[in-house]
């Protein structure tokens, strides 16, 4: 099983998608939170979920590193491939997927520690047996902070300003050497131009990464991605609360000619 | 004058009177705060104008005389920290632990509620009654040892009588690692009764610590593949550790000064040398104190009483102001 996902850097060479999810729904406490997700997501791309507040765009992406195990009372039904391997079956522990698979938060969340430190995390607990200083030099020079940290290595990541402080996070997401990551609206607390920095290292890091991102900004969805997956709450049972994909597509088709009369009213901000 | 602007309103809104009101509270207020503030100062006065005069380093080097210039505090000063050390060392594992399973671990469940509950009413049970399960199980391990007990008879056990009697055996034959059984009078028995009485205080302080670290950070580690214990204790423990060193500082001075178990625990009485080991006889300030009260000669329950509690004063505010410095210093500041 291990072994499996550790060649998945050579599996990304094909057109496969690297994510396939069949059916997937998502349970709080037995209350159906995300229904019937069928989404595949291409390798070396980024994707962007879009849709309103609660629609459970946060819950399918942190379904992908089975994050959502960590939510008592969270339950999850139908499959979630990942280079073909069922990520949820009993066999596959939780923890040793999640190096594979990368994830940067809402707010920038270093670690009270140096910003060395907090790079050289995630290698650490996985027990890396290269050379530290390089690793953590290549993560920060491909999350392109490098420049702006390399005399201040020993410092706490906390003094970073917060676009920087985002970057860290990305560099330590990089540091475990993932084929995915996972980016939870990553640029929601940060100022316009640390925004637009990211968004170009978005683009500059799907050379080597696939990214999945979720976003409120939908003029950063149309800027950066090459994909667009829109989730809504189902309108036959609005009270429910039950999160559906309406539309998945080509980024550019989808915001220029959707096929759907919701996507269109969501992109044209007449609702949401 | 804002009546006379606003005249016309259908509010009758009575500003002057509102705004006495107002006034009186917050006078009531301050006086509630003053009135406690007061009673403090003048018990601090009266102990410093009674005692300061007699702290000398005799009160320090010397023990307990029948000549009150000569008499000190010494090995009650050293039963305390000993005493205190001890319940540290006995309270600090036992607690985190339970407090990391607690907040990390458990399950929300009918018995972790249970649970919960009953930590918050163990912190509020009187200290006497502490001393009294001190004194049965650790103390007098419910006579499990003494000569000719069930126990002792069916194993054939070597007990020896008298006070200090009991079972002797060196653990796993090392030689210094002598076990005394029951822990009689000794400084063990002592701590562990301690230990008890504030291991509630310990456990809450110590998880409202861990509580305080953030989600963020706890997913972050979990996002990069560590497992649950290497997420605690690369982030959880780091990053809680200057309240929960600062809980237990404070719990240990709740038992520097507490003095009902250690009487019943068989601390009262006079003990006129340093404890050599865990397994002495000791005597600590509060108790100290205690007797000098209760003898007749002003000298002893006015002035040298004053002394002693100026004394465990000081101690509790070098340990207070040791919590705050360490708090201060190791605190992360997000």
């Amino acid at each position: 099983m291990e072994n499996n996902i550790r060649d998945t850097h050579l599996k990304n060479q094909s057109k496969e998608p690297i994510i396939e999810t069949k059916g997937l729904s998502v349970f709080y406490n037995n209350r159906l939170a995300i229904r019937d997700i069928n989404i595949a997501i291409e390798p070396n791309k980024i994707t962007a979920i879009i849709g309103p507040s609660g629609c459970g765009k946060s819950t399918l992406l942190r379904t992908f590193n089975r994050m959502n195990d960590l939510i008592p009372g969270a339950r999850v039904e139908g499959k979630i491939l990942y280079n073909g391997i069922d990520i949820n079956q009993k066999a596959l522990d939780p923890v040793g997927l999640r190096r594979h698979i990368g994830m940067v938060f809402q707010k920038p969340n270093p670690f009270p520690k140096s910003i060395y430190d907090n790079v050289a995390f995630g290698p650490r607990i996985n027990h890396y047996t290269g050379n530290m200083d390089e690793l953590v030099e290549t993560s920060l020079r491909q999350a392109a902070l490098w420049d702006e940290v390399k005399d201040k290595l020993k410092e706490s990541g906390l003094a970073l300003s917060g676009g920087q402080q985002q970057r860290l996070c990305i560099a330590r997401a990089l540091a475990t050497q993932p084929d995915l990551i996972l980016m939870d609206e990553p640029a929601s607390a940060l100022d316009p131009v640390a925004t637009q920095r990211i968004e170009e290292l978005m683009i500059e890091l799907k050379e080597k990464y696939t990214i999945i991102i979720v976003t409120h900004n939908m003029q950063q969805a149309g800027r950066a991605s090459d994909n667009t997956a829109f989730m809504s709450l189902d309108r036959e049972n609005i009270e429910a609360r039950i999160g559906i994909l309406v539309e998945y597509g080509k980024t550019e088709q989808l915001f220029t000619n959707p096929r759907n009369k919701e996507t269109e009213d969501y992109i044209t901000g007449r609702f949401g | 004058m804002s009546e006379k602007v606003f005249a016309s309103s259908a509010f009758n809104d009575n500003l002057d009177s509102r705004q006495r009101k107002a006034r009186i509270w917050q006078t009531i207020l301050l006086a509630c705060t003053l009135l406690g503030i007061l009673v403090l100062t003048m018990m601090l006065v009266d102990i410093i104008v009674d005692g300061a005069g007699w702290l000398s380093p005799t009160l320090f080097n010397n023990n307990h005389s029948r000549f009150p210039e000569k008499t000190g505090m010494n090995s009650a000063i050293y039963g305390s920290i000993y005493n205190v050390l001890l319940t540290a060392l006995f309270c600090f594992p036992l607690g985190v632990a339970a407090a990391i399973y607690l907040e990390e671990y458990a399950p929300k469940s009918k018995l972790t509620n249970f649970i919960n509950i009953n930590i918050n009413n163990l912190a509020g049970v009187p200290s006497i009654v502490y001393g009294m399960l001190g004194l049965t199980v650790f103390g007098r391990m419910f006579g499990l040892f003494a000569p000719e007990s069930p126990l002792v008879n069916f194993f054939n056990l070597p007990v020896e009588a008298g006070n200090v009697g009991g079972l002797k055996f060196n653990l796993f034959g090392i030689p210094g690692l002598i076990i005394h059984l029951p822990f009689g009078r000794s400084l063990v028995a002592g701590a562990m009764t301690m230990s008890l009485l504030i291991l509630p205080t310990v456990i809450i302080s110590s998880r409202e610590a861990i509580r305080a670290v953030p989600t963020s950070i706890r997913e972050a580690a979990y996002g990069l593949g560590a497992t649950r214990w290497q997420m605690i204790r690369t982030q959880v423990l780091p990053v809680s550790f200057p309240g929960i060193l600062t809980g237990i500082i404070l719990a240990m001075g709740r038992a520097l000064g507490e003095t009902a178990p250690l009487i019943i625990m068989g601390a009262f009485m006079y003990v006129p040398f340093l404890p050599r080991n865990i397994w002495d006889k000791f005597t600590t300030m509060p108790i100290q104190i205690y007797n000098w009260i209760t003898l007749p000669q002003p000298e002893y329950n006015i002035h040298l009483a004053a002394a002693g509690i100026i004394v465990l004063l000081l101690v509790l505010l070098g340990m207070s102001a040791l919590a705050i410095f360490l708090r201060n210093k190791l605190q992360v500041k997000w």
